[in-house]
């Protein structure tokens, strides 16, 4: 653990979450939420391939109830989250969970297949600790997209001015970029780029973004 | 921002307090307004009363492995005949019913983890009922336990992966008693001692979850780590101190996280959950 981590006295006095463990649980809800918003809509189906320690304890833990009660946007303090699986019945969502015996990078790892007609779309998230989590993949793209920081995800063409257009764009609402990583796919031209910002409210900004010439589809999720 | 424990008590005897210091800090770091700081904390703490009150009344765990202790040391304390004190037997039944709420899936506020939720909020609960502390006391009691949180989270570990239940229970019921040295008058610098104290009883304790689940033994260690923040407290305000010094406790309990094998940091290779029993029940669970 590297010193010096941990920096906000809500790291340690909270968060307020549904239990019984905080990565298990509260990890798992967040890593449903996210690609859930990543998805863009809901899901009529989706598979969910558990690995290594998700897929020994999932049930025990409520890692099940809780990456289904993410998927229908609860957040991990949610107190619908334990009758989730009920309610994503009654949405007709299909849920097929898939435990897997083959190892993964992570010990909490889970895949999941989501899909709604035609739309489908395949997402990697492992939790690391604390309620902390990251998406690993979208859809053949590598990436590195941690909940609580606010972030663009953007899928565009190539274009050397990237860059620098969405930085002068965002600076217009006084919107700084603490990061910005850009990563290929063997499937597509098309890029991935995950922007992280300063501000938790740059939401208002997703229209200005989204009519830029290389810009195909952007997410932004706080 | 302070490292130290050390350093700690120094911005806190300038600013006033504990409390007061970390208020400061989170300020700084979070750019939030005092009033949001201290509004967030008393939803916090209102999470944690909720939680006591649900697992008093009595909950079962999705396994069923756990619930239902916290109404029996609810019942056995209003016979009024018991052993020790009420409020160490307060902050036990609180501690139960917070971990019972957290296994049956309820709402909790972990502190510093879920699985270490009851020890804090089971103290506060019981410091609220004997004390009456004020509103101000109650948040100060958490921003206190916070801000040592902090020093134990960046020099060591709270997390019983990387660093065992002594990293769990041990910092919670560390945590607790230094609060609670600190909304009973006493100095940062027993507040501090409190640390070292608790932290020291505590060190080397394993984590060993029957079927890697937060129910065995992980209740009953709350309550344990809670009872022992009540003493713990005692002790410092009485002026007793640790021979080694809080911030070489606190390098040491996570020197002995990293010594310690893996099979006894929340992998259920070891310890209770490697009992025959312990076997069966995580066979019966996961078949």
């Amino acid at each position: 653990m590297s010193a010096g981590q941990f920096r906000s006295v809500f790291d340690i006095i909270g968060p307020v979450m549904i239990g019984p463990s905080s990565s298990h649980t509260a990890g798992a809800a967040r890593i449903g939420k996210i690609m859930r918003e990543l998805f863009g809509e809901q899901p009529d189906s989706v598979d969910i391939l558990l690995y290594e320690s998700f897929a020994k304890t999932y049930r025990g833990h409520g890692t099940d109830i809780a990456l289904v009660g993410g998927l229908l946007n609860m957040a991990p303090d949610d107190e619908r989250l334990a009758g989730s699986l009920k309610l994503a019945h009654d949405a007709g969502i299909e849920i097929a969970f898939i435990p897997k015996d083959e190892p993964a990078d992570h010990p909490n790892t889970v895949v999941m297949r989501l899909n709604k007609g035609d739309h489908k779309e395949v997402m990697t998230g492992i939790s690391i600790g604390g309620g902390n989590i990251e998406i690993t993949d979208v859809n053949g793209y590598p990436v590195t997209i941690s909940a609580g920081v606010p972030t663009f995800v953007i899928k565009h063409q190539a274009d050397s001015t990237f860059n620098k257009t969405i930085m002068d764009t965002l600076a217009q609402d006084g919107i700084k970029v603490a990061v910005s990583r850009t990563s290929e796919s063997q499937n597509t031209a098309e890029l991935l780029s995950v922007v992280e910002v300063d501000q938790p409210t740059a939401g208002k900004a997703t229209d200005k973004l989204t009519v830029l010439p290389f810009v195909n589809a952007i997410t932004f999720l706080n | 921002m302070f490292k130290t424990i050390e350093e700690l008590v120094a911005l806190a005897n300038e600013k006033g307090s504990v409390a007061e210091a970390m208020i400061q800090l989170e300020m700084e770091v979070s750019k939030a307004s005092r009033e949001d700081i201290i509004k967030h904390m008393q939803k916090n703490r209102d999470v944690m009363m909720k939680s006591i009150q649900r697992g008093t009344a009595g909950v079962k765990s999705v396994t069923g492995l756990t619930g239902g202790d916290a109404p029996k040391m609810n019942a056995y304390l209003e016979s009024g005949k018991f052993l020790s004190g009420e409020s160490v037997l307060k902050a036990v039944r609180n501690a139960v019913a917070v971990n019972e709420v957290n296994a049956e899936m309820g709402l909790i506020c972990a502190n510093p983890t879920a699985g270490s939720a009851g020890v804090a909020a089971g103290v506060l609960g019981a410091a609220v009922e004997d004390l009456n502390l004020t509103d101000e006391q109650q948040t100060d009691f958490l921003f206190t336990a916070g801000a040592f949180g902090l020093v134990i989270a960046n020099n060591a570990s709270i997390s019983g992966a990387a660093g065992g239940c002594q990293a769990e229970v041990g910092s919670a019921s560390a945590m607790a008693a230094a609060a609670l040295v600190a909304v009973n008058g006493g100095t940062p610098e027993q507040s501090a001692q409190a640390i070292a104290i608790g932290l020291k009883n505590m060190m080397g304790l394993i984590c060993d979850p029957v079927a890697g689940l937060v129910e065995v033994p992980c209740v009953k260690r709350n309550a344990l780590g809670a009872s022992q923040a009540y003493i713990t407290a005692d002790m410092a305000l009485a002026g007793i101190t640790s021979v080694i010094p809080p911030d070489e406790v606190v390098i040491a309990m996570g020197k002995v996280g990293e010594q310690m094998p893996s099979a006894f940091k929340e992998t259920a290779e070891g310890g209770l959950a490697d009992t025959p029993t312990g076997r069966r029940l995580a066979k019966e669970i996961f078949g």
